[in-house]
């Protein structure tokens, strides 16, 4: 068995214009690797678990970074980093329930590089995958993560399809809760993508964590104003405090009419390949107040449905308390 | 108080300025003419036997300079280390190495080899190899035994009634390997009010070093010249010299900055003497960088424990009675006694009426064990804590109270010889613990908040902590100046720097007078200690007295002979010699070591003791003529255990819906005699603390038992505590009192400053969760959160290498 990590030779393309790099990905497709602040980049390619022909550097691409003011609310470029979003005003003042879960990403010097288009996009941590065998996602035929003996703690207890890996992203489970729509751009043209359609479990397709196409470039994600200013709760638990992966998150919005809940989202982080929605608790939750009481009655739902695999049947009480404390008034 | 110049004062170690600056060179960081550079091919299978190596395409490419295979080195008898093997014991097992032109060619030479393993059965957890009809992790056994009456494999087999008995928590019944004990255990138990009884996993997790085990080596005239990654310098010398086939006179070994250790590099390890054989076939230096990767494979791990113990108290606290059975992890090439060493930590830190130990270590395919911080005392001392406590509740009695009652003391004794020891305040250093932390009052104040929970521990940690008979050698020139050889290595803790202080003491040098010779074997080192087991400032502050007393002496002598008089009618001060009667008559330091080298003979290293080690010999000859020579084998009185003492006090608050907890408060006291850098004992103190912290809680060792594969190749999996997952400060304190079997009255401090933390923190966890005890270490969010919950844990109980 090679170790390898030397960073192998390989196209750089740093384009300073959109069009440019949409010509690099069409030209290049599944042989293009498209990075932003590269925070999930080296590893791979240094390990060579990924072969890819050409890396597409955007961050030399203006366009793509920044927050903007739309008619409905505002636009985030792919590139902005974690930080610049941490520290954002607007974004702090009408969408804190963005800057709490992108304030959890990994550590403060990964959040000063790494980027929201980055963060949204990146790939599984599934350690039997991130090895280089050859399973499901890896385009092989077996999950060595759900054995009889496998390791599997961090696994998913929801949503699972051969594969039993989990999404990674913090600030994903904020863009469900959110209403985000992606901005997907191709050399072909653009198209907007829901949030909740963008992340894709492996019953849909077993390789891929999101809806990019080869020769596709996530450029900005949109965060409309319905949610602005309403009440948010965030939640991140992981071994350690920096650095980690979510074992289960949660990201909620609620718009409160009086005393009672009118509507909310609840999604669950850390449980299923993508950002998992609890829309029974989300119906549940209607019309009640914030309460203990209203917690301890909501709760239960939330692992409604969940399958443990064997190191990771403490995913489901840990799902019910956030969502108690996401109630609680 | 004392009135020394240098000892306990602060000053800045002279290794600092290179690593803040980023000047400090590594061997990774070494280029000589025509180095090549060579890269591992590592074991893919847990277990096996390699039958077929094709490195003919490898071979073929541009740039690709040799191939060495175990078929070059020296054969090794398992279950020792090799260099490389064609009986790979453990995923990444080192079986061949490729050297190039550059890295990058010889990483696509390794693409390139194809390499054909037979697999033989493989295990990863020692009871899954025990229990009847289980996999041994090598075909000669699966227990591999050393004791001074011999050592070797055997073949133990448990009944899967006696594992499912151990597993639910009762005594032990199968075979084991190793026995000591003392007093009269029955009556122990008999005189006992309360007995506990429980029992315990603590898991294995790897040594971490930031620099991987990356070597550079050459070949001049018959010398090998090695540039590694050591933990202890001299020390290194004989064992390098063994695996390179040489004399130690014809081996240089250039370490002087060691990018951690913390005991996987202690003595030289087979991996260091690839470069040296892979030079001399291709006759081109060689640098084996080995990888990150690589350094998890083969970078050893603490031994994990799997036991059970029972301990009686009398009414007032006092333990009467401690019986001890501990299954040791020792991986691969049987790396143990620990277990021993936790039976020997117990008897002195608890001190119990009578003690029975046993213990059966137990090889599996995992990565090579080794000695890591604290190696048994830690673990146990994770173990112990909880108990104390609950022996503590249900005897009614203040926790602190029961630690008191036991502590160690001037008339303790250890381990089944029941020796005593040099000194030991124990109870001095937790008053003084409980004084900073506000013991008394913190324990009134309410525990429960909301879904929080406040917790409070008390640690206490200890390691033997000294050695005797190692060398000191120093040398004054005839420009004043004092030069201070060490072959202590620089591993990070100062030490190397903090005991050359001992001879300025002594000679009552300016330390801006002083130089230090270290790190490179040509600049003339003596015979020293390895840099473990906490030994160094005991063992250094001796060697570096007995230089600096045997230059006083000729100096003296020098002084009536040039200016009358006896040598005892002289004194010294100011790098003067001079009468004491008349100090305007005197003679410099640079003229007494100018006359000295007129003298000749011992007064400048023409002669020397016949006692001190060869390696000083050498050392001693090359600098003759030079100056005045101190150097002298530490040949001062030693008798008993030299005990590293150290307590710790925690509070935390622990959320019992996220099974997370937040560490409000800590307090560190050492109890290592004379505190000899008060800077260098506070870091080892809070770096003790963030380790111990680790391993209550964080890092980890995984395995997935159905391919022997672990899941911890870096930094990320492994979960070492950041910045950020500790407390911002961390308190620290020392008793400060003088051990006499010490010139400075100093003892060594490092591994138990790691005990202390992660023995509070699990009898925090157990105290914020009403005395549960896991009897586990790490105790992870899942396992707390599944504890309040009223789950079952998803392991089995005494599991291994799964978290």
């Amino acid at each position: 068995m090679a170790s390898f990590d030397v960073m192998p030779d390989i196209q750089l393309y740093q384009p300073v214009e959109l069009d440019d790099a949409l010509s690099l990905a069409e030209r290049y497709g599944d042989g293009g690797w498209v990075l932003g602040g590269g925070q999930d980049t080296y590893g791979w390619l240094k390990d060579r678990a990924k072969n890819p022909q050409a890396m597409i550097d955007l961050s030399g691409i203006d366009s793509l970074r920044g927050i903007r003011t739309t008619d409905d609310g505002i636009e985030i470029g792919a590139t902005t980093t974690l930080r610049e979003i941490i520290r954002d005003e607007r974004i702090n003042r009408d969408f804190s329930l963005l800057a709490q879960a992108a304030g959890r990403v990994a550590s403060p010097q990964i959040r000063n590089v790494g980027t929201l288009g980055g963060n949204l996009s990146q790939d599984t941590r599934c350690w039997y995958y991130r090895r280089g065998l050859a399973c499901y996602r890896a385009g092989g035929n077996l999950c060595y993560a759900d054995g009889p003996e496998s390791m599997n703690r961090e696994h998913a207890v929801l949503g699972a399809s051969r594969c039993v890996a989990v999404s990674p992203s913090d600030t994903a489970t904020a863009m469900v809760a959110l209403e985000a729509m992606m901005v997907v751009a191709s050399a072909s043209g653009v198209r907007s993508i829901a949030a909740e359609d963008f992340f894709v479990g492996p019953a849909t397709h077993i390789t891929q964590m999101t809806a990019l196409e080869p020769g596709e470039i996530l450029t900005a994600v949109r965060i409309p104003s319905k949610w602005a200013g309403q009440r948010f709760y965030f939640e991140k638990v992981a071994d350690r405090d920096v650095w980690d992966f979510a074992l289960v998150s949660i990201a909620v919005a609620m718009r409160l009419e009086g005393d009672s809940i009118a509507e909310s989202r609840f999604v669950c982080g850390g449980v299923a390949c993508t950002p998992h929605r609890l829309k029974n608790v989300e119906s549940a939750a209607r019309g009640n107040s914030l309460s203990e009481a209203s917690a301890d009655a909501i709760a239960p739902l939330a692992s409604a449905g969940a399958i443990p695999l064997n190191y990771n049947h403490f995913k489901l009480p840990l799902m019910e308390n956030l969502v108690r404390r996401a109630m609680r008034g | 108080m004392n009135d020394y110049k240098l000892v306990g004062k602060d000053f800045t170690p002279p290794d600092v300025m290179g690593k803040v600056t980023g000047k400090a060179k590594y061997a990774e960081d070494f280029r000589v003419d025509g180095m090549v550079f060579a890269r591992m091919y590592t074991s893919p299978m847990a277990h096996g036997k390699v039958t077929h190596i094709d490195a003919s395409a490898a071979e073929a490419m541009d740039g690709v300079i040799g191939i060495l295979t175990a078929d070059d080195v020296p054969a090794v008898e398992a279950p020792n280390g090799a260099i490389l093997t064609n009986s790979p014991a453990f995923i990444g097992d080192p079986i061949l190495a490729v050297a190039a032109v550059d890295e990058k060619t010889a990483e696509d030479a390794l693409a390139a080899i194809k390499i054909t393993i037979e697999p033989l059965p493989f295990v990863t957890d020692p009871l899954d190899s025990l229990i009847a009809g289980g996999p041994d992790a090598r075909e000669e056994g699966n227990v591999y035994a050393r004791s001074r009456e011999g050592s070797g494999f055997r073949t133990v087999k448990w009944t899967k009634e006696q594992i499912d008995d151990f597993r639910a928590g009762k005594e032990p019944t199968g075979e084991f390997a190793a026995e000591w004990k003392y007093g009269d255990l029955d009556k122990g138990f008999a005189d006992a009010k309360v007995i506990i009884e429980e029992n315990f996993v603590t898991t294995g997790y790897a040594h971490m070093s930031m620099e991987p085990r990356t070597a550079m080596a050459y070949w001049q005239n018959g010398t090998c010249y090695v540039h590694g990654s050591a933990q202890s310098h001299t020390f290194w010398m004989p064992g390098l010299a063994r695996l390179l086939g040489i004399e130690t006179k014809d081996l240089v070994l250039i370490s002087e900055n060691t990018g951690g250790g913390f005991g996987s590099k202690i003595g030289a390890y087979p991996i260091a003497a690839l470069p040296g054989y892979f030079s001399k076939k291709i006759g081109r230096p060689v640098q084996l960088r080995v990888t990150g990767e690589q350094e998890y494979y083969m970078g050893s791990a603490r031994v994990g424990f799997q036991g059970w113990i029972r301990m009686g108290f009398a009414e007032n606290g006092k333990a009467t009675a401690t019986d001890v059975f501990i299954i040791e992890d020792i991986g691969a090439n049987a790396t143990g006694g620990d277990a021993s060493s936790a039976g020997g930590a117990i008897s002195l830190v608890y001190d119990p009426d009578a003690m029975r130990f046993r213990g059966l270590p137990v090889l599996t395919n995992t990565t090579p064990r080794g000695a890591q911080r604290g190696p048994g005392q830690n673990q146990i001392a994770a173990v112990m804590a909880p108990i104390m406590d609950k022996a503590a509740r249900e005897l009614g009695l203040d926790p602190l109270a029961v630690r008191k009652i036991n502590a160690a003391n001037n008339a303790t004794t250890v381990y089944e010889e029941q020796r005593g020891v040099t000194s030991a305040y124990l109870e001095e250093a937790l008053t003084m613990g409980a004084e900073m932390f506000d013991w008394e009052n913190r324990r009134q104040q309410p525990k429960k908040n909301g879904s929080k929970v406040r917790g409070l521990g008390i640690g206490q940690g200890y390691h033997s902590a000294g050695a005797t008979g190692f060398d000191g050698l120093i040398r004054i020139t005839p420009d004043g100046k004092l030069h201070i050889h060490t072959g202590v290595g620089n591993l990070g803790t100062y030490s190397f720097a903090s005991t050359s202080r001992a001879a300025a003491e002594v000679l009552k040098c300016d330390w801006e007078n002083c130089e230090i010779h270290n790190g490179h074997s040509e600049k003339n080192l003596p015979w020293n200690s390895y840099q473990a087991g906490s030994v160094s400032t005991f063992a250094h502050t001796r060697t570096n007295y007995v230089a600096a007393m045997d230059a006083l002496r000729k100096m003296k002598l020098i002084a009536a002979d040039t200016m009358g008089g006896e040598p005892d009618d002289y004194d010294i001060d100011g790098q003067r010699v001079f009468l004491t009667e008349n100090a305007a008559q005197g003679m410099s330091y640079g003229a007494i070591a100018a006359r000295a080298i007129q003298l000749g003979g011992e007064y400048s290293g023409q002669t020397y003791p016949d006692d001190i080690n060869e390696i000083t010999q050498r050392s001693v000859q090359n600098l003759a003529g030079s100056g005045l020579v101190g150097v002298a084998k530490d040949n001062l009185p030693q008798e008993g255990t030299i005990p590293g003492l150290a307590c710790a006090f925690v509070e935390i608050e622990l959320d019992l819906e996220t099974g997370k907890y937040e560490i409000l408060d800590y307090v560190g006291i050492a109890e290592c005699g004379t505190v000899l850098f008060p800077a260098g004992l506070a870091q080892q103190m809070k770096g003790g603390a963030v380790w111990g912290m680790g391993m209550a809680a964080l890092e980890r060792h995984v395995y997935d038992p159905q391919y022997g594969l672990p899941a911890n190749v870096g930094y990320h999996q492994c979960g070492i505590p950041t910045y950020l997952d500790v407390p911002s400060v961390t308190r620290t304190g020392a008793v400060d009192i003088a051990d006499p079997q010490n010139p400075f009255g100093a003892r060594g401090i490092g591994e138990p400053a790691m005990g202390c933390s992660v023995a509070a923190l699990t009898s925090a966890i157990s105290d914020a969760l009403d005395g549960h005890i896991f009897g586990r270490t790490p105790v992870s969010p899942d396992m707390i959160v599944n504890h309040v919950t009223g789950r079952d844990q998803s392991f089995l109980p005494l599991q291994t290498n799964n978290f």
